[in-house]
C-alpha cells in the first residue's frame, strides 16, 4: 500500500488541512479498485496514514454497500431493481440471469467467474433496465443483450 | 411564457463534455465576471434576487440559505454540491455531469467566491461510472486552464475542488448524511438545529446545493436576475430539469420552464404512454412524492405552489409514467423495500417502520394479507412521520399515503381474494 502515498499526498493538496479523515471514503475507494476488496492490512495501513481510529473505517466499510471485505468472482454484475427498472422488465432480466449463472443475487458463481448482485436506482431509468459490470453501466437491456455481454466475461 | 433553453442548450457529441466545447458555447465567461466585476456581496444578490429555488427536493431558496454565510466572519466556510442522485426516478444530474460537468465546476468557483469558500466539495454517487470520470477530467481541465487553484484568473481569488465519491448509500444525498460521508464516516444525517448553514462540515458553516442548482448559476450571472425570472412562474422562477421514465414512449431529461401544463409535458412532449396504453398514474418527482392520478394532472401547471396544491411536490424532477393495468400493489411493494433496504438504522422508527411497512407489502402481493393491513400501512405512515432526524422515513410513508390514497381498492381487493387485481404487472 506504501506506493499509495504520493497519491494520498496530492488528495490532500485539495482538502483543508488538518482533515485528512476525509480521506477515508476515496482510499477505500482506491484500494478496493486494485486489490479487488478491502483487507485487515488495508485498514491498519489507513489507520496509520490518517490518523483515524480503526473502528471509524470498520464502521464505513460495514456501512456502505459498495465496500466489500471479501474478493468476489471475477466479474461483479449488478441489476437494479428499483420502480423504472422494475417497469421495463429488470426481473425478467434477473430471473435470466439466475438462470444462465445458476445463482442468485449475492452468490457466485462455482467456478469464481461472476458474481450476481443487485442494486438500488442507479439514475439510468430513461434507458433501463440497466446493470452495472465490472463498473460500467450497461443499458437497455434485452435477454439477448444480456447473452452477450456474458460472452464477452471470460 | 418563454421557452429559452438554460442548461441544454446545446447538441450532445462526443465532445460537447470538454473544456474546449464549454468555452466555445460561452462557458466560463461568468467567472470572470463574477471575479473581475462583481464584489461577492453581488454575486449572493443575484442567487437571491432570481429567487432560484433548490431542485434537489426541497426547494428551499437558495439566496436564503446563502445569506446565512457570512463570508466575512473570520471562520472557515464550505461548499459542497450534492450529486449523491439517488432518489428512484430521477436522472437529471447525471445529464449534467455526463454532458456539461464544466457548468458545475464553473458554478462551484462562482459560488466559493460568493460565501467566502477556500475549499469545495462534489460528492458523487460511488456508483456512477462514466459522470464521475467526465467530472474528475473537467475538474483537472479546470485547474489546468486557472479556472480552478491559486488565483484563479489572476485574480487574488484561490479556490480547491475535491470529488469525493460517495459509495452506495441513498441516506448520503441527504444534506447532513452527506457531509458525515464527506468527513469519512458512515452517512447518518445530523439533528438540526444547528443549522449545516451555521455549523455544517467540520463544524464550519456550510452550503450545500443540488448539481442542478448550482448549474444555473453561471447563466444567472451572464444574463441577470430579471432575465431569469422571465422563464417560469412568479414564485417557481426558470426552468426545471425533468427526468422521466416508465410507461412513456420518449424518456429522457427535459428541460422545461416552471409553470408548464403537467398534460401537454407528458402527452405532447413525452409523446404519452407507451403501447397506446392509458395513463394510471404518474409519480411527480421521485418515488417520496406522492403519486397523482391521470384526471389530477389535467390541465396541472408545473410549479411548486400548483403540485403543493394537489397534495404532491414537484420534488427532484423524477417523474414516472404509470400504464393502465399496472398493479399498484406490486409498485409499492418495490418502494417500501426500497426504503426499509435504505434506512440508515439510526432512529428507530425509521429502522422499525420501514421494515413493518416491507413486511406488510409483502404478504399483500404475495396474497396473504391479513384485514386491518390497509390500516396498518397508515398507522406507520403515520408514527414515523416527524419523528426522525431524517426524511427519509417519512418518504416511505408519502409513498405508502400516496398509493394507498388514490389506489386502496386495489389493496382490498388483493387482501380479500388472496390475489391482486393485475397480477403483479409492472411492465
Amino acid at each position: 500500500m506504501k506506493r499509495f502515498l504520493a497519491e494520498l499526498e496530492a488528495m490532500k493538496a485539495r482538502l483543508p488541512a488538518g482533515h485528512t479523515s476525509s480521506l477515508v471514503m476515496p482510499c477505500l475507494h482506491r484500494i478496493q479498485d486494485e486489490r479487488g476488496f478491502v483487507a485487515d492490512e488495508d485498514i491498519a495501513f489507513l489507520a496509520e496514514h490518517l490518523g483515524v481510529p480503526r473502528v471509524q473505517i470498520e464502521e464505513v466499510l460495514s456501512f456502505y454497500t459498495m465496500f466489500r471485505r471479501m474478493p468476489h468472482g471475477r466479474h461483479f454484475i449488478e441489476v437494479c431493481r428499483n420502480v423504472s427498472c422494475s417497469m421495463q422488465g429488470s426481473e425478467k432480466i434477473l430471473a435470466h440471469l439466475k438462470a444462465r449463472l445458476g445463482i442468485g443475487p449475492g452468490e457466485t458463481t462455482p467456478d469464481g467467474r461472476i458474481t450476481l448482485a443487485t442494486a438500488e436506482c442507479l439514475a439510468s431509468c430513461g434507458t433501463g433496465p440497466v446493470m452495472v459490470v465490472d463498473g460500467a453501466y450497461r443499458e437497455r437491456l434485452t435477454e439477448d443483450r444480456v447473452d452477450a455481454i456474458l460472452e464477452e466475461l471470460s | 411564457m418563454a421557452t429559452e433553453k438554460r442548461l441544454m442548450t446545446f447538441e450532445v457529441t462526443d465532445t460537447s463534455h470538454t473544456l474546449a466545447a464549454y468555452r466555445e458555447r460561452g462557458g466560463t465567461t461568468a467567472l470572470a465576471k463574477a471575479l473581475r466585476q462583481m464584489k461577492p456581496a453581488d454575486v449572493t444578490k443575484a442567487v437571491c434576487d432570481s429567487g432560484i429555488q433548490g431542485r434537489g427536493g426541497a426547494a428551499f431558496p437558495m439566496g436564503r440559505k446563502w445569506q446565512v454565510v457570512k463570508p466575512d466572519d473570520g471562520q472557515e466556510h464550505f461548499l459542497c454540491a450534492n450529486a449523491d442522485e439517488g432518489e428512484p426516478g430521477t436522472f437529471k444530474d447525471r445529464w449534467i455531469l455526463e454532458n456539461a460537468p464544466h457548468l458545475l465546476v464553473e458554478a462551484m468557483a462562482i459560488a466559493s467566491y460568493a460565501l467566502g469558500v477556500r475549499h469545495c466539495v462534489v460528492y458523487i454517487r460511488g456508483e456512477f461510472d462514466l459522470a464521475y470520470r467526465r467530472l474528475e477530467a473537467a475538474v483537472e481541465e479546470a485547474y489546468s486552464a486557472k479556472l480552478l487553484g491559486e488565483r484563479i484568473l489572476g485574480t487574488p481569488f484561490s479556490c480547491d475542488l475535491f470529488v469525493c465519491r460517495g459509495a452506495g448509500a441513498y441516506v448520503c444525498g441527504e444534506a447532513s448524511g452527506l457531509l458525515s460521508s464527506v468527513e469519512g464516516k458512515k452517512g447518518f444525517p445530523r439533528n438540526r438545529p444547528p443549522r449545516l448553514t451555521v455549523r455544517g462540515l467540520y463544524q464550519k458553516p456550510t452550503v450545500i446545493n443540488n448539481v442542478e442548482t448550482l448549474s444555473n448559476i453561471p447563466w444567472i450571472i451572464n444574463n441577470g436576475a430579471a432575465k431569469y425570472r422571465e422563464a417560469g412562474t412568479a414564485k417557481s422562477p426558470g426552468t426545471r430539469l425533468i427526468s422521466i421514465s416508465g410507461h412513456i414512449e420518449r424518456p429522457g431529461v427535459y428541460e422545461v420552464p416552471f409553470g408548464t401544463p403537467f398534460d401537454r409535458f407528458v402527452f405532447e412532449d413525452c409523446g404519452g404512454v407507451t403501447g397506446g396504453r392509458a395513463l394510471k398514474a404518474v409519480v411527480p418527482g421521485g418515488i417520496s412524492t406522492k403519486v397523482l392520478t391521470a384526471k389530477e394532472i389535467a390541465g396541472l401547471p408545473m410549479d411548486h405552489a400548483s403540485l403543493s396544491a394537489a397534495g404532491s411536490s414537484i420534488g427532484s424532477g423524477g417523474m414516472i409514467a404509470i400504464a393502465e393495468g399496472t398493479c399498484m400493489v406490486r409498485l409499492l411493494q418495490v418502494m417500501l423495500r426500497f426504503y426499509h433496504h435504505e434506512s440508515c438504522g439510526q432512529c428507530t422508527p425509521c429502522r422499525e417502520g420501514t421494515g413493518w411497512m416491507h413486511r406488510i407489502i409483502d404478504r399483500i402481493a404475495a396474497g396473504r394479507g391479513e384485514p386491518g393491513d390497509i390500516e396498518r400501512l397508515y398507522h406507520v405512515a403515520h408514527f414515523n412521520d416527524g419523528m426522525t432526524i431524517c426524511g427519509l422515513g417519512d418518504a416511505g410513508g408519502f409513498a405508502a399515503e400516496g398509493i394507498l390514497n388514490k389506489f386502496g381498492e386495489e389493496f382490498e381487493y388483493a387482501i380479500a381474494n388472496g390475489r391482486t387485481r393485475f397480477g403483479g404487472s409492472l411492465p
